[in-house]
């Protein structure tokens, strides 16, 4: 099932050097991609349909195409290293085991968009993926790929890494522009968007990692190719990341469109320890859990996640076995996101203190049916009353959790259920 | 969002030594508006003296020619700045969904037993501080751990006592 289109360079000895990089192929596309115009380019991009890899999933030739023309300010690209989503751990493999495709990703689109400064925003915990990443973009300069003659050609390009402190909202693309400002990580209202005003009230494109990181492969084989892997509209191939109860947790490139619970049964060696499976979450912490019968039909794309309703996200699969306790699991998230809150939006700051009050109050033992039901509503009266979904990304998944193992909270808070549990055994 | 509001003050002035003065200079020029050098000079600053001090910030925001209260403001917000010396071996342990549904909690409390501190505090003798942090990008590899910024991954009590057991 595993196929090599991003990961084609990972397993190289020293893959992540110019030298082996460029034996292999890295900067190739840069003859064909200065003799086109920026809008084939694009045209191109779009054409195969390449969908944003940070989480939502927005085509990123369409978003391109947001900015607009002649307005004299210089045009940011910014590239989204954050890599905070619990769950998600793809992006760091292209840092470090082939930043080059990286590199030529981020020539390629900012050719495409007009813009000669890039900044890649990476996690501070990223300690030594920084200095990978820094050593590669040195070398870049060094052998003229960056800086004022991009491969000899009349192009200039400046690419600086920006590190994060330990901010998961500093994601959040807004949050992100705010904290290379020099700033506090607190998302900005939209609109305006940040194609129109973005880095220091500038034109700016916040693309994934992973989303540049596939644009070598595309300008070099053409959208047709990449539709090859993937389905009508999800096409392409995807870093997926699974973790949990699976024997075989890691990382594995995989086209889009393949039936979830064969990934995990045939790539990442089925549940853990022959237990049963208990439920999935399909792209990262914060996407609504499925219980084992929603994932017998849910494949691996965005519209089968969307029938589902939950997301594809960021493609960080969690399997959980039988021995999960999905009320202390749910703990466990909220914690998370209440701790990354930025703080700006009432009923995210207080909202989620609230529910994690309750959920613990209820782990305790010393909850009642009510509390379940307030966290339900909470859930109803913080999404998306706030100025970035962070707040959500912890209300839609605890929602799911509250409905689908709705018995297992109540038996925490109901005095009558856990004695006849007892009584039982 | 966690408390971090307290800056304690040396009493000795601070200023880069001559590497990280160069390594500011060659930055600034990176970026067209000069706030944008606060992160990275807190981080050149800890780099330096493993903290931030109340010296440290009134430094930074005098070599920016901004106002103190915005490094604050992002020396507060930022979690992975430290106000305060932590112990010679840091030790971070990821606390998120991944690591948490593979035992993480075994590692936390060994780590308790052995040291004899609670996460968020440093040991009497200096050498260990402890953390408990968020999901750190290596899920798949988890439980994961972190000293002084280098990952452990695949971590259990076993493979932690041998680890302790390098460190002088
Ligand atoms: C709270 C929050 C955290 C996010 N974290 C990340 C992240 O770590 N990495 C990322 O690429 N996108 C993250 N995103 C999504 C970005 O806002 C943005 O959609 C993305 O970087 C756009 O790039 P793409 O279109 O190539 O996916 C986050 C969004 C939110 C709301
Ligand atoms: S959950 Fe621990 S590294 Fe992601």
């Amino acid at each position: 099932m595993e196929v090599k289109i991003l990961s084609a360079k990972f397993d190289l000895e020293d893959g992540h050097k110019l030298e082996i990089a460029k034996q292999h192929g890295a900067y190739g596309t840069l003859d064909k991609l200065f003799a086109m115009k920026p809008e084939e380019v694009i045209e191109e991009v779009k054409a195969s349909g390449l969908r944003g890899r940070g989480g939502a999933g927005f085509p990123a030739g369409v978003k391109w195409g947001f900015l607009p023309k002649g307005t004299g300010k210089p045009v940011y690209l910014a590239v989204n290293s954050d890599e905070s989503e619990p769950a998600t751990f793809k992006d760091r493999y292209i840092l470090v085991k082939d930043p080059h495709m990286m590199i030529e990703g981020i020539i390629i689109c900012s050719y495409a968009i007009g813009s000669h400064d890039t900044y890649i925003y990476i996690r501070g915990e990223y300690t030594s993926q920084v200095k990978a990443l820094q050593a590669a973009i040195d070398e870049a300069y060094e052998a003229g790929y960056l800086g004022d003659k991009v491969a000899g050609h009349d192009f200039k390009l400046e690419v600086t890494v920006h590190r994060g402190a330990g901010a998961y909202v500093c994601g959040e693309e807004t949050g992100l522009l705010e904290s290379i400002e020099g700033k506090k990580g607190q998302p900005r209202a939209k609109p305006p968007f940040p194609a129109v005003s973005g880095l220091y009230g500038c034109p700016t494109i916040i693309n994934n990692v992973q989303s540049i990181a596939s644009l070598p492969f595309i300008l070099e084989k053409g959208a047709e190719a990449y539709k090859a892997y993937g389905t009508e509209k999800s096409s392409g191939t995807h870093l997926f990341g699974i973790s949990g109860h699976v024997e075989k947790p890691g990382m594995y490139e995989l086209p889009l469109g393949l039936p979830l619970l064969e990934v995990v049964e045939k790539v990442a060696g089925g549940v853990w320890k022959g237990r049963t499976l208990k439920g999935v979450i399909p792209g990262g912490s914060s996407t609504p859990v499925l219980t084992p019968d929603e994932a017998k039909t849910v494949t691996l794309d965005y519209e089968s996640m969307a029938e589902h309703k939950t997301m594809f996200g960021s493609g960080g699969i969690v399997v959980l076995d039988e021995t999960v306790d999905m009320v202390k699991l749910v703990e466990n998230l909220i914690y998370f996101y209440h701790h990354e809150s930025c703080g700006q939006c009432t009923p995210c700051r207080e909202g989620l203190g609230w529910m994690l009050k309750i959920i613990k109050k209820v782990v305790r033992g010393e909850g009642e049916m009510s509390d379940i039901n307030l966290l339900l509503e909470l859930c109803d009266n913080i999404e998306m009353k706030t100025v970035c979904v962070l707040s959500a990304a912890c209300t839609m998944p605890v929602r799911s959790y509250l409905v689908k193992f709705r018995d297992e909270f109540d038996a925490y808070v109901s005095e009558d259920i856990s004695t006849a549990a007892a009584n039982q055994e | 969002m966690s408390d971090r509001s307290q800056l304690i003050s040396t009493g000795e002035p601070f200023k880069f030594d001559q590497e990280r003065d160069t390594e500011f200079e060659r930055l600034i020029k990176r970026y067209p508006e000069r706030e944008s050098m606060i992160l990275p000079a807190l981080w050149l600053t800890q780099e330096q003296e493993g903290w931030i001090s109340a010296e440290a910030i009134a430094y930074i925001a005098d070599r920016i020619g901004t106002f103190a209260s915005k490094v604050f403001e992002c020396a507060t917000f930022y979690t992975m700045y430290h106000l305060h010396p932590m112990g010679k071996y840091h030790i971070c342990v990821c606390r998120t969904l991944s690591c948490w549904l593979r035992d993480k909690q075994a590692i936390v409390d060994f780590l308790k037993d052995e040291i004899g501190i609670e996460p968020g505090q440093k040991s009497e003798d200096g050498r260990f501080s402890l953390e408990e942090v968020e999901c750190l990008g290596h899920c798949g590899t988890a439980p994961v751990v972190q000293i002084n910024g280098e990952f452990h991954e695949e971590m259990d009590v076993e493979k932690l006592k041998a680890l302790l057991a390098e460190l002088n």
